[in-house]
Parts: C-alpha cells; structure tokens; sequence
C-alpha cells in the first residue's frame, strides 16, 4: 500500500500532528514501505481465527467504585504550560 | 569494588567492608567521569542518592537491611519519579518532573535501593539503538563507535560500564534482551502483568512489559522477587501470589528439555553466531539438558503484525501528550488545533511521529479489518506456536539478535531495517511470555547474547537455568575496558 502526500496530510490531521510540506514526501514514502512490510500479513488465511487483544485472553479487573485519590490539583498544575484560577488555560475555543 | 553483582556487594555491605555511602559515591564518581562520553545517564540525583545512602547505612545499623539495602541502582528514564525529571526520552516531556512513583521505583525504594539517576533511551522506547533518543545516542562501552541497543540503551551501558550495580528497562519488542545482548549483560522480561505498570509511561499497553537488566541472573531475581506482584493501580498486573525467585537457582538441570526453533538458526543468523550458540548448547547438554528442534512457523509474521498492534496502541497512548496540562506547549498558538499540532509535530521526533501516523492510519475506518484485526488474528497464530512447542519442550533457546552491536548510524536509513532487528525477541512480546537474554560469548571483542524463553510464569525455570549456566561459564563478567 503505497501512501501520497494527501494521505499523509490527512492521517497527520487525524493525529493532530504538524508535518512541515517540506517532509511529506518523505514521510510518505517511509511510511509506505512500513506499509508494505506489514502486508506479508495479507498473504496468510485468518478466515477461522479470533483475534487475540491480550496475552491471556484476561478481560478486565474491576474495583469498587469509591473515590482512592487525594486532590492535588495545585501540585499537578504546577505542570502545566498555563493555568489560571485553578484551570487549565488554552487558546480560545468559541470566537 | 563497581564491577561486583548485587549479591556480591549485598555480602560486602554485610560485612562492612564497606558502607552504601561509600559505595553510593564511588559509583557518582564514575558515573560524573564517563558519562559525558557515555551518555547512558540523562538525569543523576547525587543529593537524593547519597541520602538513600545514608538512610540504607543507618536501617543495616539498626539490623533492618534486606538484600537490596543499600545497593545503588538506575532507573530507565520511562519510570515516573516524584519531583525528578522524566523525560522518556522526548522534547515533549523535557521538562517534566513526575508527580509521583511508578510502582517499580517504589518498591525499589521502600526495599532501600539507592537511586543514581534516570538512564538514556530511544524516545518513548521506540527504536533497537538508543539513536532516536532526544538527548543523543549512547555509547556501548564495548567500542565507542557502537550502539548498546535500545530502547533501554542507558541502562544497559551503565550497567555493562558499572555506572550502577544494576537498573529497570522495559521491553515492548525486545527493549530489554537486545541491549542486555549488545552490553553483554542479563536482561530480564517478565511475563505480561507479572510487574506493574503504574507510572512507567505506556508505549504499547498490550505489550509493555518492565524488568532487570543486571550482571547475573542472580541479580535480575533479587530485583523480581521487589518488583513482581500484584498492583490494583495496574488492572492488566497479575494477581498471583508473591514468588522467591531465588528459590530454584540452585536447581540441576537434568531432564530440562530445550527446543532450537529452526526460523531462529536460519538464513538470517551468521555462522559465527551459530558457532558461538552451539557452544552454550553443549555446556548447557554437559549441564544435564537435552536439545531438539523445533518450529515457530509464523515467526516472520511477527514483525509485520507488531508494526500494527504496537503503533496503533502507542497513536491511542500518546493522544495524552496535547499541550495542555503538561509537557511541550508551542510558542504562540493561533487556536486551540494548531497549539496540539505544531506541540505534538514539535514535541515529538521523527520515529515517534512515524509510528503515531502508522498506528492512527491501522485504526481509522476503512482500514481497521485489514490492518488491526488481521494483526490480531496473527498475533493468536503466534502465540498458538509457542502454546504447541511447549507441549514437547520445557524452554527455547535461540539469538537474541542476529548479530553484534552495529555502528551508530548504520541502520537510521530506514525504519524497516531496523525494526527487523528485533526478529528473534518480538514475537515472545505478543505472547506475552517471559524471555532472557544473557551472554553467551565474544565475536571480535563484541559480546553476544542468547535467549532462552518460556511459558507464561516460567521466570524462575530462566533463571535457573540462566544462574546455572553463569555458574560453568565466565561470559557474564567480562567486562568493557572504558
């Protein structure tokens, strides 16, 4: 599966990710021969497996639902890139 | 003194010879005088170290040390440590300090090992060289010119060029048993759950696994028998009773059934690797252990169906790192998409991106079936492999890597080249069995590993058969001379 440069900007889209015009060829090109590598996969009949999402076929634990964490929200948010009265700041969403 | 095993110094402290403060130091001293060529430290916490120090000296003193006390250790800069730095490696994470523990670093803690610092690796644990690391390769202390594998590159040169008695790495597809492999040193992954993966910054959650790399397999089972065990901050860690992984070093091998799977000692692998392997098969049939062979017939699978599975889980996993609550924010953002592309495209590097692109694209609609699925399909018929051959052998020995440590910069042209680096190791990761590698000779000057993996819990049967076979050979304390 050979990727083009439009593929490449809207998978990047997808993934919020910034690839400069410059670098598109390129990505596109190393990503089609990861493509391609990956496709040896088309050539075996899977038509009577079940796909295995974990090791030991393990679902998930569950707790009860009671609250285990303290607030830290000053410690975390000395984190952040920007806060303001105990919120995260952001660019502006609504014009 | 820097070159003994933990079990070594656990006695030397012991007996006084010398204190965790001295030691604690004398490894600083080291680590401040190589690491500016070596680079496998990104962080090193002195202060913190020589407190621990001290506090492990004055807990032996009131006849409270267990056999970690004391014992000055690296952490792979994918652990969470509260109010240190974290960076895994990234841009994005440069300047993060944790808010708190991962579990490993925890238990580390509270069984009084002392921290050095946080080791070098790929970015996010993603690459077989430690190159894609945001702050530069490593160093393999075998030949400067080299690479000591990846992704827990750092640990693994610290540890073969004692900058530490030991260290935590991690390992998706391999990110443990390769570098170990290329260092010369033992390498431990554990079975999928058996140690929590609480604060250790998740690449593939499926597949993640955290463990020792150490100079015997002594060592890593000192280190399991603190790190293993149930954890309920990590849903997917096992809830099995505590082992003593000591327990069963000391057993004979006689009876120990060892399947040779054919893919491993094929076409890809060199006649002097083989040549090396055959030696290590005949101390280990002198041991007591019977050789067969055996088939993997859907290994090559192994590497395409990672190359989905991997970067589809790490697209979802790294959706977290977005400019807003911690991490790399860009300068300036117009609005609120272009602060998450141009943090996310600025923040992480190129191997990071690439793998996030491949991943998104396996799961966005149209493509979910070919990609994710069928992956999914293949991972079963691989884990079906070993499930078979475990019928008939107890464990399989192969290479741990085709080959020696290779040249910084040799394999960067392309992504492919270097993911077929970890053929023989991936597989074990999808099915999430425990696999070691330790040494098993010296290829002009260069080590070389062997693996030898097992069914799902098996570690203490690795270890043993690791400790015994480091008892009748001296491959594991040849040493680097940096």
């Amino acid at each position: 599966m050979a990727l083009n440069n439009t593929d490449v900007e809207k998978i990047a889209h997808l993934a919020r990710l910034q690839i400069s015009e410059s670098d598109t060829l390129e990505v596109a090109q190393r990503i089609s021969n990861i493509l391609t590598m990956i496709d040896q996969m088309q050539n075996v009949d899977t038509s009577q497996v079940t796909p295995m999402a974990h090791p030991f076929d393990a679902s998930q634990r569950l707790r009860p639902d009671v609250v285990t964490e303290t607030d830290q929200r000053d410690y975390f948010q000395k984190l952040a890139p920007a806060t303001q009265d105990g919120l995260y700041l952001v660019p502006k969403v609504i014009e | 003194m820097l070159s003994k095993t933990v079990a070594e110094l656990a006695i030397a402290l012991a007996n006084k010879d010398v204190s965790s403060v001295e030691l604690t130091q004398a490894y600083l001293d080291r680590i401040a005088q190589l690491n500016p060529t070596l680079n496998a430290y990104v962080t090193t916490t002195p202060d913190q170290a020589l407190a621990q120090a001290a506090a492990a000296d004055a807990l032996r003193a009131a006849g409270k040390a267990g056999p970690l006390t004391g014992i000055p250790i690296a952490h792979k800069d994918i652990f969470c440590t509260r109010d240190v730095l974290t960076a895994c490696g990234s841009r994005m994470l440069a300047n993060f300090t944790a808010p708190y523990d991962a579990c490993v670093v925890e238990r580390l803690q509270a069984a009084g090992a002392v921290m050095l610092g946080k080791t070098n690796m790929d970015e996010f644990a993603m690459g077989s060289s430690n190159e894609t690391s945001h702050f530069g390769p490593v160093q393999n202390p075998w030949d400067q010119t080299r690479v000591p594998g990846g992704s827990s590159g750092g640990s693994a040169a610290a540890v073969a060029a004692d900058l530490c008695a030991m260290a935590t790495g991690t390992d998706t597809g391999g990110s443990i048993r390769q570098p170990a492999s290329f260092c010369g040193i033992t390498g431990l992954k554990p079975t999928y759950g058996r140690v929590s993966r609480w604060g250790m910054i998740a690449f593939a959650s499926s597949l993640d696994q955290a463990g020792p790399l150490s100079k015997s397999a002594e060592d890593a089972a000192l280190m399991m028998n603190v790190i293993a065990g149930a954890d309920a901050r990590d849903s997917t860690c096992l809830d099995i009773p505590a082992e003593d992984f000591t327990a069963q070093l000391n057993q004979p091998l006689t009876g120990l059934r060892i399947g040779l799977p054919r893919e491993h000692f094929s076409d890809g692998l060199s006649t002097q690797v083989q040549e090396i392997l055959q030696l290590a098969i005949s101390k280990l049939e002198s041991l007591g252990a019977t050789f067969r062979d055996i088939d993997l017939p859907n290994n090559h699978l192994s590497v395409p169906a990672y190359y989905v599975i991997a970067p589809a889980e790490a697209s979802a996993n790294l959706s977290r790192f977005d400019g807003a609550r911690f991490g790399y924010r860009c300068e300036n953002p117009v609005n609120l998409e272009d602060m998450y592309k141009r943090s996310r495209g600025e923040g992480f590097g190129d191997e990071v991106k690439r793998r996030i692109m491949v991943g998104t694209y396996a799961l966005s609609a149209g493509y979910y079936d070919a990609y994710y699925k069928k992956a999914q399909k293949i991972r079963r018929l691989i884990k079906e492999d070993f499930d078979t051959a475990f019928h008939d052998v107890d464990l399989i020995l192969g290479p741990t890597s085709p080959h020696t440590a290779f040249k910084l910069g040799e394999k960067n042209s392309d992504p492919v080249t270097m993911y077929l680096e970890d053929i023989y190791t991936i597989a074990v990761n999808l099915a999430g069995l425990p696999g070691i590698s330790l040494p098993a000779g010296l290829l002009n000057g260069l080590p070389i590993g062997m693996q030898l993996v097992g069914p799902a819990l098996s570690e203490s049967r690795l270890l043993n058969v690791a400790h015994q076979f480091q008892l009748h050979t001296d491959w594991h304390t040849q040493r680097p001379e940096v």
